[in-house]
């Protein structure tokens, strides 16, 4: 959704102007005019992608757009029209087999699909026609239809409210499954609607169906005899949303206006767009350059076959003769089925199972993320959550997180500690833990130092309790709706002493922080009693009971960074309450009252509270008016409505006089700074990106250990741009040319990343931006001035060892992560962050992960993984990153090599066999290799291995850096594999030649034929590679023993049965006791032994002489002495060649 | 009580599977193994390759190229393809006694009986015995399937086709006189071969399976006529036949014609002189193809074969010579922590 509203305000797409026309109960509006209803789509939601019916072709088409299923279909195709060396089995069957499991297993995931679809469609629903109630299946409401919905119902598609059973023209609803906020909202009839429907003669006029949730703009004309029709404007807060819930009324009655797959839950939910890994995009590279080689080994064999049969007597022997149809045969086309032929012998070098195999292991893999239990939050019963499982692997390749501050390095746990009122400091303890006899008598509020006028404390209490958008929580809901509601009063302050019966009152509401502050004013002694028909009730000191009609509520957002509210007291006195970040009160007030304040906020902000300013002012009754009519007409408007109301807020909210500061804390997670130290030492930056003001964040920073006490912090914010007095633009020039030259130009040339060291005693820098800094930066004046600032803030940033971004919208946390997404080696970034502004980076970054914290669940739905707490990130990183990421890039690497030197062979006997395609090893062989001989063993390595275990890679966060920069997979080790592919063909291939220098191998004289040689190479090949893997694997488990001798018993199981029975269906039985004859040989399986130890030798000695320090590696292992410096070097893979 | 079920739900299984803590055994390929290993290794290879050069060494092999491309050749009248029924002698004499059963093979040069074309060019269920195919043979014979009266040939495709035909009677020159060596013909090819895989049509005489169908074009007897001194060395289990029968793998091969274990000669072939007689039939020049005939005896490794007894000596030398480089490299950084590693 917010990719979506990013897109449309970075110009993506063009907002659509048109706007539609309902008939509310499909009642035309005159009957003059010629009534056509309007064409919409019906109320059925499909999410499934197939039907029955084209299942089959429209999964096969999907499947086959895969370049590598495409590619196994032509050479499918191929054997079966052209003559081809190996039967069409050999690599129809593979691709069945990967075909078949790919569609049972997207048919079953779109079956669920459809079972969801029918239980929503199917749902039956009341409609109000001609005056009666129909019962209705949901897909057949029609936009239009006046819907009749009860309490704890979910609306079956977008309704504007009608009716409501509420007296005050009300009704609840909660969003939680939409947005996660679990709280009710407040949502309200159309005014001055008749209440008898049936004679409801109205159209209603909206935008054409949008995404954002939070967004409506519609009007309703009614009709009433003859009269110039009514107007009345129509905002989000008129709207139900599908997939909400009704609650606390009775029943309510809507009129649909938007259905089907037009609503805004479904224009939300078509899918993400496919993160493609690092890994993936290499396996692409390599699988080219196996093309290349496939395609001129092809190409060699077909060019030496007529060059070879140029020469007199070769091309037809007496012993050989053509048939007619072959002598009639055009010589290019011969050429080029030739060239085909050798194309499908050779065809296996690009593994068909390795798609299978790595989607598997991804799979599969992912489930030990879920499992973790480590991962098990108990204070909210959930582990991770894994969305997608292709990323396992990028996990371990990070190299910069961008994390949010507040419910991801915090805990988003808010606790009202203090205020100040005019100057005056007022900090809160609870009677119990009085201690020094301050004020006993004096109730929970405190004078630290002296106190403010109680007119003007009693000013800032009521302001508290105001000011905000807070319900109570209904007592009578209670029982029910314990499960839904998470944002409770109370919720996990537990270490609180207990509080007096009146507290118990719970609260809900969006935002944490509103509720710390309604809370606070009640330790004051004001409670907020609750919200009934625009009245707010507050309870005061005294015991009175004061009523408030609330006007107007100027809605919180993150760019105005306040809210307010208008009332009007029983006096008649219209007031405007207005909280926010001083940085956006401040300028609204008048100044002489901003200094006493300013340093009460200050110094909260660097021990790391959240503060918020609160402010009011008088309105006189013509200012009110003129507010009034103002806030009317832009909540009229149909089109910028957005542009307009803010305009009209900041004209209201000017001329405020401020009252006073609170502050709140918010603590921080757990481990949060072991977990910071833990990611720096692992060679990531670490970029704090938070909409909270500097301060804070900094402190935050301080805490968590990003920024330490030698670190240089170069500052790059509003305050120093306007230090020097002169233009901020030549300021900013100046200062990025300063920060530049101290962190890159001075800094001793490193190596990105890799060879870094963090304890190196170089000075360490941290660098502070802030959201208007940074779009000064991003959106200069001028285009060259833009990107050469551009990149230099790009290379101080990423010479410095952490930044922090304060003051971020959502929408340039998601810039920050695209800037350095595509900068320089397109490094490879992590987002974290748990509340809907997070969403934004979450999707842009390579991974996205979403905690579960207390700001809905917006952020867990859209990440790749989600977990519940920030510490876990370590773990998740440091060892399962790590471990999927060396898994999957052996699996790949592996893969490619064996089958390297399953091929080569197989081409290099072309040599021997006047190049007519004679496949070296049984058709049967052939087919089993990739399926069955060899695929066990690695996919339960790439399961199971843990080169290093779990506790070392936790305790040694350097380890991470090994792997950093998709080390594994680069073109240094990939050369190495090949080589060593290449190496073991040749070997495989010459030592039987060799032997078969004289084919009489057994005592008794008699020779063997070529598909004893087959045999022997194939035996050898299968020994090898499983042994090959059998020496990599580092983590033995009974699965590794079982998979690994298992698959070699398999294989010595099969060649028997398979030579042992004189098999019906095939026409040939070319390996019929050839497996036993071999085995009955000596040599054969002495040449089998010799060249099985001589493959696997070098590797042996390369291991050895990579690290003579078994017995220190050893210790390591068991989980002994821990020295990175060791096990830096005991690190076995072949990392680099 | 539900809250604790629900938490019990949630809460991920500790077993050791799903927390990847499954008990493992970590090989380290240390020095302290490997050394040993390797040496171990290296003199149990060094063992089986001086045992293997030895007996290498010790079988004997008398080879003779008798395609008559020289003119100095006893058969280069023969290699004429115009000469018919050519017969040609070879002589040689053996110096001491040719020991053991002497096998004697007959070889074929830059022939490629690994053609895949003529390599699928059989039917083995005509070979099998299924009358059925002896009327129609399968298309993969063609185009030696049917002849040019449309008569199914049987056996039919092209290694049927060409069988080697050159036939051979070994005499030792005794005084003068020729005094026949016998050859044994059985037991040349596999057993499985001979007895299972392929079979004769399980009629009697067995001349009458073969009615309706001809001769395969090459071949100048019928299949049934192919040994006429042994009744059940004919048609398809023949063992000539059956050892033609099973491909070679590389274009330079030899096959088994027949063992000398009978008689006077089962201890091997004296010292004297020997009469190899050729009977010239099968052209090997008009691909440039070449001819011999190979007097070995054979081993428990088989054939003489140099090259495994070398391979095994050069490996485990080479596998003694890197334990000791690794000993000199274990000992010089036996504390690498210490005195750096080589390459760090």
């Amino acid at each position: 959704m917010l990719r979506r509203r990013l897109n449309r305000l970075l110009g993506g797409d063009e907002r659509r102007v048109d706007s539609r026309t309902i008939y509310v109960g499909h009642r035309s509006s005159s009957t003059t005019e010629a009534f056509i209803p309007p064409k919409f789509c019906d109320n059925r939601i499909v999410s499934s992608k197939y039907t029955v019916w084209n299942f089959l072709p429209k999964n096969l088409f999907e499947q086959f757009r895969r370049i590598a299923n495409f590619y196994f279909l032509i050479i499918f195709l191929v054997q079966v029209i052209v003559d081809t060396p190996t039967s069409p089995v050999t690599s129809g069957l593979p691709l069945f087999f990967v075909i078949t499991v790919t569609a049972i297993k997207q048919g079953y995931e779109d079956w669920l699909r459809h079972k969801a679809d029918n239980e929503v469609n199917k749902y039956p629903v009341t409609v109000l026609e001609q005056g009666r109630k129909i019962r209705k299946e949901s897909e057949k409401i029609k936009v239009g239809d006046v819907v009749e919905v009860e309490e704890d119902e979910t609306f079956p598609c977008d309704l504007i409210l009608l009716q409501s059973s509420r007296d005050d023209d009300t009704c609840f609803v909660t969003t939680a499954s939409l947005d996660g906020e679990s709280n009710h909202k407040t949502h309200y009839t159309v005014p001055d609607t008749e209440k008898d429907l049936e004679s409801l003669n109205a159209t209603i006029e909206c935008e054409q169906p949008q995404p954002d949730l939070y967004k409506f703009v519609g009007r309703m004309h009614i009709y009433k005899n003859e009269q110039e029709p009514a107007v009345r404007s129509l905002g989000p807060e008129n709207l139900l949303l599908k997939g909400a819930t009704l609650k606390n009324t009775q029943k309510i009655c809507g009129v649909a206006v938007y259905t089907g797959m037009e609503t805004k839950m479904a224009l939300n939910y078509q899918g993400k767009s496919q993160k493609r890994s690092a890994v993936e995009k290499s396996i692409n590279a390599f699988l080219l350059v196996y093309l290349c080689i496939l395609v001129s080994k092809a190409l060699v064999c077909t060019t030496l076959k007529y060059v070879w049969q140029s020469k007199p007597g070769q091309d037809e022997p007496w012993y050989n003769e053509k048939t007619q149809r072959e002598k009639d045969t055009n010589l290019y086309l011969k050429m080029f089925t030739d060239f085909l032929s050798f194309m499908v012998l050779f065809n296996f070098i690009i593994p068909v199972s390795m798609y299978v195999t790595v989607e598997m292991q991804k799979f599969l893999g992912s489930f030990f993320i879920t499992w973790d239990k480590d991962f098990f939050d108990p204070e909210i019963k959930e582990g991770a959550l894994v969305n997608t499982s292709d990323l396992n692997e990028e996990l371990g390749q990070v190299e910069y997180v961008f994390t949010d501050k507040t419910g991801t390095l915090t805990q988003n746990n808010m606790e009202f500690i203090e205020c100040c009122i005019d100057g005056f400091q007022y900090k809160y303890r609870d009677a119990n833990s009085e201690l020094d006899g301050f004020c006993v008598t004096d109730g929970p509020v405190n004078k630290v130092q002296e106190k403010a006028g109680r007119e003007r404390e009693e000013l800032f209490l009521r302001a508290l309790c105001l000011c905000h958008t807070v319900q109570v929580k209904e007592s009578t809901k209670q029982s029910q709706g314990d499960g839904l509601i998470d944002q409770v009063d109370g919720f996990g302050v537990d270490g609180e002493v207990p509080r007096p019966p009146q507290e118990q009152r719970g609260f809900i509401a969006s935002s944490p922080d509103e509720v710390a502050l309604v809370k606070g004013a009640m330790r004051y002694g004001f409670t907020f009693l609750g919200l009934e028909s625009k009245t707010m009730k507050i309870l005061t000191r005294n015991n009175d009971v004061e009523m408030y009609e609330l006007l107007h509520v100027l809605n919180f957002d993150p760019v105005r960074r306040r809210m307010s509210v208008i009332v009007r007291s029983k006096s008649g006195d219209t007031l405007l309450f207005c909280k926010g970040a001083d940085s956006s009160i401040f300028p609204r007030v008048r100044q002489e009252e901003v200094e006493r304040i300013r340093m009460n906020v200050e110094r909260n902000a660097t021990e790391g509270y959240r503060t918020l300013c609160v402010a009011y002012k008088y309105l006189s009754a013509e200012e009110y008016a003129q507010a009034d009519a103002g806030l009317r007409e832009a909540r009229l408007a149909l089109q910028d409505r957005e542009e307009q109301l803010i305009t009209i807020y900041n004209q209201v909210e000017t001329g405020m006089s401020l009252i006073g500061a609170t502050a709140v804390e918010d603590r921080l997670q757990e481990e949060a700074a072991e977990t910071m130290e833990a990611l720096q030492g692992a060679g990531i930056k670490v970029w704090v990106l938070t909409g909270d003001k500097m301060e804070t964040a900094k402190s935050t920073c301080y805490a968590c250990r990003l920024f330490q006490r030698n670190t240089e912090l170069l500052e790059l914010t509003v305050r120093t741009l306007d230090d020097g007095g002169r233009r901020r633009e030549e300021r900013l020039h100046e200062l990025l040319l300063e920060y530049h030259k101290k962190a890159v130009q001075d800094a001793p040339p490193v190596k990105a990343g890799v060879t870094r060291t963090w304890s190196s005693a170089t000075q360490d820098y941290g660098f502070i931006i802030d959201g208007a800094t940074l779009s000064m930066v991003l959106n200069s004046s001028s285009e060259s001035n833009s990107s050469r600032y551009k990149n230099l803030f790009l290379q101080i940033c990423q010479n410095c060892a952490s930044v922090l971004c304060c003051r971020m919208a959502p929408l340039q946390k998601a810039q920050i992560v695209k800037m350095v997404k595509n900068s320089k080696g397109s490094p490879i970034t992590l987002s974290i962050g748990d509340g809907a502004n997070d969403v934004s980076m979450i999707l842009e970054a390579h991974v996205g992960i979403g905690i579960k914290g207390k700001e809905g669940r917006q952020a867990v739905r859209n990440s790749d993984y989600a977990i519940p707490k920030l510490k876990h990130l370590k773990k998740l990183l440091l060892a399962h990153g790590h471990l999927y990421y060396v898994r999957i890039a052996h699996l790949v690497q592996y893969f490619f090599y064996k089958n390297l030197c399953f091929i080569l062979p197989q081409f290099l006997y072309q040599f021997f066999c006047g190049y007519s395609q004679q496949p070296l090893y049984d058709a049967a062989y052939l087919t089993m290799y990739n399926i069955c001989f060899t695929s066990m063993p690695i996919l339960a390595y790439s399961l199971l291995e843990q080169h290093i275990c779990m506790e070392v890679l936790l305790d040694n966060s350097t380890l991470y850096r090994e792997i950093a920069k998709n080390a594994m997979l680069r073109w240094g080790p990939f050369l190495y594999w090949t080589l060593l592919g290449v190496f073991h063909g040749l070997l495989f291939f010459f030592g039987v030649r060799y032997l078969f220098s004289n084919p009489a191998l057994q005592d008794n004289g008699q020779v063997f034929g070529n598909w004893s040689y087959g045999t022997i190479v194939f035996t050898v090949l299968v020994f090898t590679v499983t042994l090959k893997l059998a020496l990599d694997t580092r983590h033995w488990t009974w699965i590794n023993h079982f998979v690994i001798w298992g698959s070699l018993a398999f294989y010595m199981f099969f060649s028997f049965f398979w030579g042992g029975i004189i098999w019906p269906f095939l026409k040939q039985q070319r390996l019929y006791f050839v497996f036993a004859n071999m085995l009955s040989s000596v040599s054969a399986w002495l040449v089998i032994i010799l060249l099985i130890l001589l493959s696997l030798l070098p590797e042996i000695l390369l291991v050895v002489f990579r690290k003579p320090r078994g017995p220190h590696a050893r210790q390591l292992s068991e989980g002994g002495l821990l020295q990175t410096s060791r096990l830096q070097r005991s690190h076995h893979y072949p990392t680099s060649t | 009580m539900v809250k604790e079920e629900q938490e019990l739900a949630n809460r991920p299984d500790n077993t050791a599977f799903t927390q990847q803590r499954l008990p493992a055994w970590q090989p380290m390929l240390s020095a302290g193994i490997v050394i040993p290993g390797f040496v171990l290794i290296g003199l149990a290879f060094i063992g089986i390759g001086v045992a293997l050069f030895v007996t290498s060494r010790s079988i004997q092999v008398l080879e003779f190229d008798y395609t008559g491309v020289d003119q100095n050749s006893p058969c280069f009248k023969c290699s004429d393809p115009k000469v018919l029924n050519c017969v040609c002698n070879l002589n040689f004499s053996i110096d001491s006694l040719f020991k053991g059963t002497v096998f004697f093979y007959y070889g074929l040069s830059n022939y490629y009986q690994n053609f895949r074309k003529y390599g699928v060019s059989k039917d083995d269920v005509q070979l099998s015995g299924d009358l059925t195919n002896f009327k129609t043979p399968s298309d993969t014979c063609s185009p030696y399937a049917y002849d040019s009266n449309n008569q199914p040939i049987v056996p039919c495709g092209s290694i049927a086709n060409s069988m080697f035909n050159d036939a051979f009677k070994l005499y030792q020159i005794i005084n003068g006189t020729n005094t026949l060596v016998p050859f044994d013909g059985k037991g040349i090819a596999w057993w499985t071969d001979y007895n299972i895989k392929y079979r004769n049509p399980s009629i009697t005489p067995l001349k009458n399976a073969f009615n309706n169908t001809v001769k395969p074009i090459f071949w100048s007897k019928p299949a049934y006529e192919l040994d006429t001194s042994d009744p059940a060395n004919n048609g398809f289990i023949n063992q000539n036949f059956l050892v033609w029968m099973r491909r070679a793998a590389l274009p330079n091969f030899r096959k088994l014609y027949g063992r000398i274990n009978e008689g006077d000669y089962a201890q091997g072939l004296p010292a004297g002189n020997y009469s190899l007689e050729i009977a010239y039939n099968y052209p090997v020049l008009s691909f440039d193809g070449r001819k011999k005939v190979v007097f070995s005896n054979v081993s428990w490794m088989g054939g003489k074969n140099e090259f495994l007894g070398i391979a095994y000596l050069v490996i485990g030398s080479m596998c003694v010579f890197m334990s000791i480089v690794m000993l000199i490299v274990y000992a010089k950084f036996k504390f690498p922590e210490e005195d750096g590693v080589p390459g760090h």
